[in-house]
């Protein structure tokens, strides 16, 4: 593996797990916008609180990861991305800002009426910030962000491609947050949240399969170097995607919400990496290879630095964290 | 003239003026979130230490108050971090496509401290309860750090921008890039000294004010005195050592930034010794309404009784800051730095002498506005390190309007953050107001208001926020 490559792939890790963990936190807004009103809807919020409260901060620091990696690693393809793709970076940065700070005021509102507000705000915008993330990655996935100049204000990122990467983002979001919420409930025997929950993700989930292997069509016509990776050397995750995806489907419906969780992983880290996977060895897709748009070999060094201090001394705490508040005594408290 | 400056604005990039604006609106208002980030984290931790170490509930209430806007703000300065993080690509296209390489390496960095600081944050928050006292009381250690470090890389970026170091330019192509140099280069410590105590200085003066403006109206219960106190300590400690810390760093620009000099002082021109130029203004290439000090020039800008301010005259028209700007923030920032200096020292001596000007209803009153103070020298010290750099983005490598891109849509964002950043900012003052209200009132939980109950949250264990956040 060439030191270029190594960087890519520890900033797609970033994307990954950037998409797995902030998209479960995203997701949930999903199910807080259709929990219904102040009364019906209370359960299902406050346990929203309760399993994304303590971790959307850490899980946001992914992106702020991949932010980073990119344009240390790859500053020039960085810039173009930008500069091309201003317009759904912005509505995807408003929506980061409404959704955090919404979030936080929610929690401490002084009213009912106040906390619907802030929570329709929160909901609402963590459903739309996947979606314009979306649309980014099937922009650069179809070859719609030139390396040099600026590309198109408004087709680069509303096309077939990136219409379906956005609807694939909202759906495994919301599928992920759903496997979470269920199991969650579960843990803490809410047994009349998991009936409403558990039957919502089986929904989302089928929809959201059915969304991913519909997109296929048209992407095999409107992004053909991202087609043929994906038909190619991407063809087992795709399949595995939807294995496990099946799976996860089979073990909601048959009640066994722990293990669920992790398949519902693996199959939405499967689709991200698919993509992934597909587009290589391009950084932009028929415009920049990875190899040639990297930064200097002491900057890529460097950055594989702080990747392994991460390792060391980012990952347990966060491993901490997350078991802490997938466990049932954190749960029962 | 007028034409020059028409033709000036007309060549320049669609993109630089609101780009500038856009960078200093963001920001400025990010800043004061992350001085809290970097600070207050040690200033619960003083309170928590003394609630679980020597059993004292008030501190330990304070703690657990604090701890609660921290998840407020801390939120806040996470998403208008965040913000920061897509504009450097948005709005500088120009400086990240070149040095994106350079300079990336402290932000990497900044972004391993702002993932501790997320995680123990969490950790913390959510931990009352539910990890034991004296563990979960650690958690705020490796946040205070994280803070700390964070707040480092980043001003190690900035003054990789004044004083650039790292890499060379040959025909025009960045090589010998070492990222290395860039997070510790010569610049930063110093410029993360003056950074680092400010943040000590505005949280400690705003958080110790809130505890003021309660004591104006009649709560001088020991809730308000600590609260008032263990802030102010720090804010105190930080202030005594800040006019030391920015001249130390002021005797440094003579070298690397003679014009910033130059525009601080308003020299325009050599003079040997120079005059400390208090106030005045540059009309017409004339100063006027200022107060010349013979002399102070020198000794404060150079240590020297002789050595000169570079002048004005010295510095190429194309390669000048706007200089009343640049002179104005700076003066008036070390203006209420002193101010505030002062101030402290007054507080401390008559406490000394067995004094307890928390009884004068004028020092609670100057207590309440230290803190807004605080702020706005911080801010003033920004716009003058930053405008004064001008029109350099990366100091003598590359200009500002080189750095920005042709996007009129950066209007757009200006005032879509605007409008954001006001809504914002009205909201964390209603929110944090009712809580203070509410907890004013004796309620101490604060429950989350998702139904027309607070125990609507049903189901046969119902983990209310009533219930979690009990210590």
């Amino acid at each position: 593996m060439t030191l270029e490559t190594a960087v890519a792939a520890a900033l797609f890790a970033g994307v990954v797990i950037y998409a797995l963990f902030g998209g479960a936190d995203f997701g949930s807004g999903f199910y807080d916008l259709t929990a219904g009103g102040t009364r019906r809807g209370a359960a299902v919020r406050t346990l929203i609180d309760h399993s994304i409260g303590p971790v959307w901060e850490a899980n946001h620091v992914w992106l702020i990861y991949v932010l980073v990696m990119w344009w240390t690693g790859f500053p020039a393809s960085f810039a173009a991305a930008m500069n091309t793709l201003i317009l759904p970076m912005f509505l995807a940065l408003l929506g980061i800002v409404l959704r955090g700070a919404a979030f936080a005021f929610r929690k401490f509102a002084p009213t009912v009426t106040q906390a619907r507000l802030y929570g329709a705000i929160f909901a609402a915008s963590s459903l739309i910030t996947p979606f314009f993330l979306g649309t980014v990655a099937g922009a650069i996935a179809s070859g719609r962000v030139p390396a040099t100049r600026r590309g198109d204000l408004w087709t680069s990122w509303l096309n077939p491609t990136s219409l379906w990467g956005g609807a694939i983002a909202v759906g495994s979001c919301a599928f992920l947050a759903g496997t979470f919420l269920t199991a969650d409930a579960y843990r803490g025997g809410r047994i009349d949240l998991v009936t409403s929950l558990r039957r919502r993700t089986l929904v989302v989930g089928a929809a959201t399969g059915a969304v991913v292997f519909a997109a296929l069509i048209p992407i095999l016509r409107d992004a053909p170097t991202l087609a043929a990776g994906l038909t190619g050397r991407a063809a087992p995750l795709i399949a595995i995607s939807g294995l496990t995806g099946a799976t996860t489907l089979a073990l909601i419906a048959a009640r066994r919400y722990q293990p669920a969780r992790v398949t519902a992983v693996l199959a939405v880290a499967s689709v991200i990496s698919g993509w992934g996977l597909g587009q290589y060895p391009w950084l932009l897709v028929d415009e920049v290879r990875i190899d040639d748009a990297a930064a200097a070999p002491a900057t890529l060094i460097g950055l594989l630095v702080v990747v392994a201090l991460a390792g060391i001394v980012v990952l347990p705490p966060l491993v901490y964290l997350l078991k802490l508040t997938q466990s049932a005594d954190w749960t029962h408290h | 003239m007028l034409h020059a400056v028409q033709a000036l604005v007309l060549d320049d990039p669609a993109g630089l003026l609101p780009a500038r604006n856009q960078m200093a609106l963001s920001l400025g208002w990010h800043i004061i979130l992350a001085s809290f980030g970097v600070a207050w984290p040690a200033m619960i931790l003083v309170a928590h230490w003394r609630g679980v170490y020597r059993r004292d509930d008030v501190a330990l209430g304070l703690a657990q108050r604090w701890a609660k806007v921290s998840a407020v703000l801390f939120a806040i300065g996470a998403v208008s971090g965040t913000v920061l993080s897509f504009e450097m690509g948005l709005l500088w296209p120009g400086l990240m496509g070149r040095y994106g390489g350079v300079l990336g390496l402290p932000f990497a960095f900044e972004g391993l401290s702002f993932f501790v600081e997320a995680i123990f944050l969490g950790l913390y928050l959510y931990g009352w309860g539910r990890i034991p006292p004296r563990r979960h009381l650690l958690m705020l250690v490796p946040m205070a750090a994280a803070g700390v470090v964070g707040s480092y890389c980043v001003i190690s970026v900035n003054a990789w921008m004044n004083m650039p170091v790292g890499f060379r330019l040959v025909d025009g192509q960045v090589v010998d890039v070492n990222p290395w140099a860039v997070l510790f280069n010569p610049g930063a410590i110093l410029q993360f000294a003056h950074m680092w105590v400010a943040a000590y200085m505005i949280v400690g003066f705003l958080v110790a004010g809130v505890y003021a403006a309660g004591m104006l109206r009649g709560r001088y219960d020991r809730h308000h005195r600590l609260g008032f106190t263990i802030p102010l300590v720090f804010a105190s400690a930080g202030a005594l050592v800040q006019p030391l810390v920015g001249h130390v760093l002021g005797l440094r620009i003579a070298e690397a930034q003679p014009a910033k000099l130059a525009a601080f002082e308003l020299a325009t021109d050599t003079e040997s010794p120079s005059p400390l130029r208090l106030g005045g203004l540059l009309i017409n290439g004339q100063v006027r309404y200022s107060l010349d000090i013979p002399s102070l020039g020198s000794i404060i800008a150079r240590n020297s009784f002789t050595a000169p301010v570079q002048g004005l005259d010295t510095i190429a028209p194309t390669d000048e800051p706007p200089i009343n700007i640049t002179h104005v923030a700076f003066q008036s920032m070390v203006g209420i730095g002193t101010l505030l200096f002062l101030a402290v020292a007054l507080y401390w001596f008559a406490r000394w002498r067995g004094r307890d000007l928390l009884s004068n209803r004028w020092a609670l009153r100057f207590a309440v506005l230290a803190g807004p103070l605080g702020v706005l020298a911080m801010e003033l010290g920004w716009v003058a390190t930053e405008v004064g750099r001008q029109p350099w983005v990366v100091y003598g490598y590359l200009r500002t309007r080189d750095a920005a891109g042709d996007n009129p849509q950066i209007w757009i964002l200006l005032v879509a953050t605007a409008v954001l950043y006001t809504g914002l900012t009205i909201g964390a003052a209603l929110v944090l107001r009712s809580m203070a209200r509410r907890w004013r009132a004796g309620e101490e939980d604060l429950p989350s208001p998702y139904g027309p109950q607070s125990d609507a949250a049903g189901g046969s264990r119902p983990p209310t926020d009533r219930e979690a956040t009990t210590p």
